[in-house]
């Protein structure tokens, strides 16, 4: 299973769904997404991790460095996540403090605060 | 002997092969299917650590993955050939000079093992790092008489 991701724009938000194994190997290609993205002037970013089979500690590291570019242009990175299985590596990490996390992308790109 | 043993070389797109190996294992083993996907991702933060270690000391070996199946337990060790800086040895040099959050992900990838399994143990010396993690088995059901 390879990562799949795809983009979509909703209002001033950007929608990034993810899907299939995020680890060591393909977590780099979620980087290089979130940097185009940034770099772009994307800087209101919601990750749909709704398909995200697989979470391991070099995907968080990938959200983490997403979190700290768009913030550098006073932007946000929210995910949706109903996964137990991937909620759980965000709990253990203490990262469910850091990232807001939503139930729906609907949720998410109504969120203000 | 170890029930299955895995060598690979130090290269990310091998730790998926070993995290399918060593879940395919420890269902086999009787570690309960529920702890099964903690077993999947604490191998992978293992072997992803050994690989970041062989990458950035230029270390051609593989790195290995001992799956063994004990009674009523069930163990895997992932060692690494990286030599580390033994208790005390402060800055010895060679150590992982990273840019921007190597040793970040590292220190997480070792929080989430330590995180995820109550039975776990890290050892490191000069000729490598071994990260030891064992879970209980359930018998398979007897028949009762």
């Amino acid at each position: 299973m390879d990562l799949s991701l795809s983009t979509e724009t909703m209002g001033d938000r950007t929608i990034v769904r993810v899907g299939g194994e995020i680890d060591v190997y393909t977590a780099p290609k979620l980087r290089e997404q979130l940097v185009e993205l940034v770099n772009d002037g994307s800087f209101h970013l919601v990750v749909d991790m709704e398909g995200v089979d697989f979470l391991d500690s070099t995907g968080l590291g990938v959200l983490v460095g997403g979190l700290k570019r768009v913030r550098a242009h006073e932007g946000s990175l929210r995910l949706v996540c109903n996964q137990e299985r991937i909620l759980k590596i965000f709990r253990i990490t203490g990262l469910t403090k850091v990232f807001p996390i939503h139930t729906s992308v609907e949720e998410a790109v109504a969120a203000t605060d | 002997m170890a029930t299955v043993e895995l060598r690979f070389s130090a290269l990310p797109e091998h730790v998926r092969t070993a995290r399918l190996v060593a879940a395919a294992v420890a269902r086999r083993a009787g570690v309960d299917e529920a702890v099964l996907d903690e077993v999947r991702l604490a191998v992978g933060e293992a072997c992803t650590r050994a690989v970041g270690l062989h990458q950035i000391g230029g270390i051609s070996a593989p790195v290995k993955v001992l799956l063994i199946e004990e009674e009523k337990q069930f163990s895997i060790e992932v060692g690494d050939e990286a030599p580390h800086a033994v208790a005390g040895g402060g800055a010895s040099g060679g150590g992982p000079g990273d840019a921007d959050g190597e040793a970040d992900e590292d220190e997480m990838g070792l929080a989430v093992i330590s995180g995820l399994v109550d039975d776990v143990e890290v050892s490191a010396g000069e000729h490598g790092g071994l990260i030891k993690m064992t879970w209980p088995t359930t018998p398979p059901p007897t028949i009762l008489v």
